[in-house]
């Protein structure tokens, strides 16, 4: 029993203490995994934001789009061209997602939309298993020219070891949220996103088209998972797998409420350093494999305490 | 009428209610008597649906309490208050949409239900005696309120007229001590709010139901009610019998204008 | 013509409560019972009862679980493969702990066990409302699927982390293992399917029924009602995992005869609820339809090309069916969100009036 609880209380932290150069490099490690979750989760966002809805199918987008460009390389299309094709494929996919699914559904409850985006992500499961087969890919990293091989960089005596394409990976993902930020407080577009994520009725009123509005969006999401894929395709492969780990990004949203692009960032980095760290430093006790589920009690926890997540608003019901 | 006002069931103590920064309720105080018929108007945001909210648990004030049958409390649970015997009607509906006119009222015979688990699985005896039990009881309601034709259609299917008289069997079906009507004849026609009217005056008669009712057809609150009270931004500006108030100047200024 | 109600008046409201009210009705269920516990054993194959009646009566079962919970109490649960792997491995231990005890007992014990697991999952329904309770549902799938691997206890220590299924035997009759024949086991899964589902009949349309659509359809005004919220969707949960670990111990006991993790991940939880919302949100008809529709696409993707002379790999048949499934989900939520078993409905009403058009 206490062989027990030394190892929750106070093993790790002695670990911790005793090798401050790993320490850092699961805090690196933490915070790269942290910002490709918050990517998914911007995807999130910004569909919810401004539709409302609950897109499930972000996952899946992200494998799809890259899915797509490896898929288009390797029937001989260069590099940058498939990577402009792509950029149409999920312009096309957020037409047709605007028309078939949005459109119909648009004065359902949100938890039809939810269930409706359930359909979506198995329909581009199938899909995009028939078209490209279900093998797992690997990234195009060199044809797009992105940096490979790390850094060894010393610190408290040992040196932590960084991946280029993980540094890429950070400030890309800084950069797109930096962009989306901006383009939602400061321009026109950004301001009729707003309205129509408070109130569809009356942003028509004032003339927003929604429809447009939407496709807008999706495609800004679609970008987004493109963005996303390549980077983790690039540090693992393409695989369908990747959907699973996609989840993730829900306990983010959670922390970081749907609304928020800061709190996706900010609910990103705390999931992926909470469970880098979890698995590090706790793992060894209950066994391998608490990544699976770690994130969810994380988010879970949180919600028991704060229902409406850190950045998210409380609702009060008017009856 | 055959019936007698008695004392009162219903004390309301100097509540204020505020959410964030906005006051809904301003040291409200008032009483309800048994038997009597009681109106509460004002202009629309004067904190009317709120002191219901409040007298049914859904709302908690900051101050003041309320007492009921004696029981005296600063707040209470709703699922308290209905076993208090207040049952209540609400501005925009508040039905199940996705069950029958049956259902609903059945659902409201719930705190009457005992049958336990197990027997509800095996169905075949004591959770079927209740249930035939209950829904004889359930049809006399359907009876009085003429609605017979839409026993199993879907609420969500009926036009709002019929919504607010299910809602009131809804309501009558847990037998209250005390019923709170919020608004019970918005929206409807002349014939419509005659029914209403007839409906909410039998209650009275023969039932002897207390009943709080929020209204803004004149008309109808000086025919029905015993005595009104009137809120006006979150504060009670005049309480007395219908007379008395239509003639209060302050009530004239704030929400009569020049009576006619 | 057929199907006129003409005459058929209800002279008590005991009549009226009945389970199925209108004749045809009661005739239609009578010859479907015939046909399942007679018929069926003495003429179908024994590739249609293993491959088709069996998945798709224990899927129906685990879909009937969710439906309690997500169609009629509106609690939207992703961790239904990870409550059916509770009561497999539950059994599964059952049987190992005291093997001379009777295995539908057991299998009835294992779901307790899965009621229970359920309940816990259920606890944080108290603050989490909605899309956020799915969520969590979701950590109870991924947890669950976890220690179906990493504790070693739950499946004996076998070096595959699987289980395999011991014979057992009723009245001196292999029903699992490899010995037991497809018909015993086919009407032992018969049997306790059609009764679980008259439970659940029984428990819907009384009071446990009508407090779960309360919560589901406004559950502040079922508070006002004196209903309690909380015990209620504890309830739910507890139901709901009782019939999913059932599905789950029948699943593996009756029909795969062995079973590992991967049996009870995410994939099966959203093949359940694919079920629900295709058969019909709130019916317990829909789960039966959904089941079989779900079940049978691929299969039929399968045979029929071959019917016409044209070989597809079954991957590629598994694949289309994934496309066609995700496309109906879509469809049936624009359409007809309360699925197959609305479309029935009317169809019945339509035979109301058949053959006049109107």
């Amino acid at each position: 029993m206490t062989h027990l609880l030394y190892g929750i209380f106070i093993d790790p932290f002695v670990q911790m203490a005793a090798a401050p150069d790993l320490l850092v490099q699961t805090l690196w490690e933490g915070l790269v995994s942290g910002v490709l979750y918050a990517l998914i989760a911007l995807g999130f966002v910004l569909i919810f934001k401004a539709s409302g809805v609950f897109n499930f199918a972000q996952g899946i987008m992200v494998v799809f789009s890259a899915l797509t460009l490896v898929g288009l390389n390797e029937h001989g299309v260069p590099a940058y061209l498939a990577l402009a094709l792509t950029i149409v494929v999920m312009l096309v996919l957020a037409i047709a997602v605007e028309r078939v699914i949005l459109r119909p559904l648009v004065n359902q409850p949100d938890i039809i939309l939810f269930m409706a985006t359930f359909g979506l992500t198995y329909f581009l499961i199938g899909l995009g298993e028939l078209i490209f087969g279900g093998d797992p890919k690997i990234m195009i990293s060199d044809q797009l020219r992105l940096p490979s091989g790390s850094y060894r960089i010393p610190v408290f005596g040992g040196y932590v070891q960084m991946q280029k394409i993980d540094i890429a990976a950070t400030i890309i993902a800084s950069l797109m949220v930096a962009t989306l930020a901006v383009l939602f407080n400061r321009t026109r577009i950004g301001r009729a996103l707003r309205a129509v994520a408070d109130s569809h009725k009356a942003a028509l009123s004032v003339g927003i088209s929604l429809e447009q509005i939407w496709v807008i969006v999706w495609f800004a999401a679609g970008i987004v998972a493109l963005a996303t894929g390549i980077m983790w395709g690039a540090r693992s492969n393409v695989s369908f797998a990747l959907e699973i780990i996609a989840l993730k990004a829900l306990p983010v949203l959670i922390l970081g409420g749907f609304t928020s692009i800061p709190g996706a960032i900010i609910g990103g980095i705390i999931i992926g350093v909470g469970e880098k760290f979890g698995e590090f430093y706790w793992g060894p006790l209950l066994g391998s494999g608490i990544e699976s589920w770690l994130a969810y009690v994380i988010a879970l926890v949180f919600l028991l305490f704060r229902p409406q997540g850190l950045f998210g608003e409380r609702i009060i019901e008017r009856l | 009428m055959g019936r007698t006002v008695g004392g009162p069931i219903l004390e309301v103590e100097g509540i204020s209610l505020s959410f964030g920064g906005v006051v809904a309720l301003q040291a409200v105080s008032f009483d309800v008597r048994e038997h009597e018929i009681r109106a509460i108007i004002g202009p629309n945001g004067a904190g009317k649906s709120s002191l219901l909210n409040v007298i049914n648990g859904f709302y908690h004030p900051q101050e003041g309490s309320v007492s009921f049958m004696g029981t005296k409390r600063r707040s209470v649970d709703p699922h308290e208050a209905a076993l208090q015997g207040i049952a209540r009607t609400f501005q925009n509906i508040a039905l199940f949409r996705g069950m029958t006119t049956l259902d609903n009222l059945m659902t409201g015979r719930a705190l009457k239900m005992k049958s336990s688990f197990v027997q509800q699985v095996i169905y075949w005896g004591a959770a079927r005696r209740e249930e035939l039990e209950h829904r004889a009881r359930v049809e006399e309601i359907i009876d009085f309120l003429e609605i017979q034709h839409i026993r199993r259609t879907p609420v969500g299917r009926l036009p709002y007229g019929l919504q607010k008289r299910v809602e009131l069997g809804r309501a009558l079906a847990m037998e209250p001590e005390l019923l709170l009507l919020d608004e019970p004849m918005a929206g409807m026609n002349v014939e419509e709010k005659q029914d209403m009217c007839r409906f909410i005056l039998e209650v009275n008669d023969q039932l002897g139901t207390t009943i709080v009712l929020i209204e803004h057809d004149m008309s109808v609150v000086m025919d029905l009610s015993d005595r009104v009270a009137v809120l006006n931004y979150g504060r009670k500006i005049a309480d007395g019998t219908p007379d008395e108030v239509r003639h209060d100047r302050a009530v004239i200024d704030a929400y009569l204008g020049v009576a006619q | 013509m057929l199907y006129r109600e003409v005459g058929q008046y209800k002279t008590s409201y005991r009549a009226d409560q009945a389970l199925f009210p209108i004749l045809q009705d009661r005739i239609g269920i009578a010859v479907i019972l015939l046909l399942a516990f007679v018929g069926v054993p003495l003429t179908a194959s024994s590739f249609t009862i293993d491959s088709i009646l069996i998945p798709v009566l224990v899927l129906a079962l685990a879909a009937t679980g969710l439906n309690l919970l997500t169609g009629y109490t509106g609690l939207l649960s992703l961790g239904t493969g990870g409550f059916m792997g509770v009561g497999a491995f539950a059994c599964y231990k059952l049987t190992t702990l005291f093997p001379g005890v009777n295995i539908i007992i057991l299998i009835l014990c294992s779901g307790f066990f899965a009621a229970a697991v359920g309940t816990v999952f259920g606890l944080p329904s108290l603050r989490i409302k909605g899309f956020y309770l799915a969520v969590a549902t979701l950590a109870a799938q991924f947890f669950l699927s976890w220690c179906f691997i990493r504790i070693p206890w739950l499946y004996n220590y076998n070096v595959s982390a699987s289980i395999e299924v011991p014979t057992k035997t009723l009245f001196g009759l292999a029903v699992t293992g490899p010995t037991s024949s497809p018909v015993t086991r086919y009407l032992i899964v018969l049997s306790i399917v059609a009764f679980l589902t008259l439970v659940a009949a029984n428990l819907v349309r009384g009071r446990i029924g009508r407090t779960w659509m309360a919560v589901r359809d406004m559950d502040l005004a079922a508070e006002l009602i004196g209903i309690r919220l909380y015990q209620t969707k504890l309830l739910a949960f507890a139901v709901s995992s009782f019939y999913c670990g059932v599905a789950g111990a029948i699943m593996v006991f009756l029909w795969l005869g062995n079973a590992e993790s991967e049996s009870f991940n995410i994939n099966q939880s959203f093949l359940i609820l694919f079920m629900v919302i295709i058969g019909g949100l709130g019916s317990l008809l829909g789960s039966f339809l959904g089941a079989a529709l779900i079940w049978g696409l691929p299969i039929v993707l399968r045979a029929a090309p071959a019917f016409f002379g044209v070989n597809i790999r079954s991957a590629t048949a598994e694949q289309i069916s994934f496309v066609i499934v995700g496309a109906l989900i879509i469809f049936f939520l624009i359409v007809e969100p309360y699925g197959l078993a609305r479309l029935w409905q009317v169809g019945k009403q339509k035979l109301r009036m058949w053959p006049f058009p109107y």
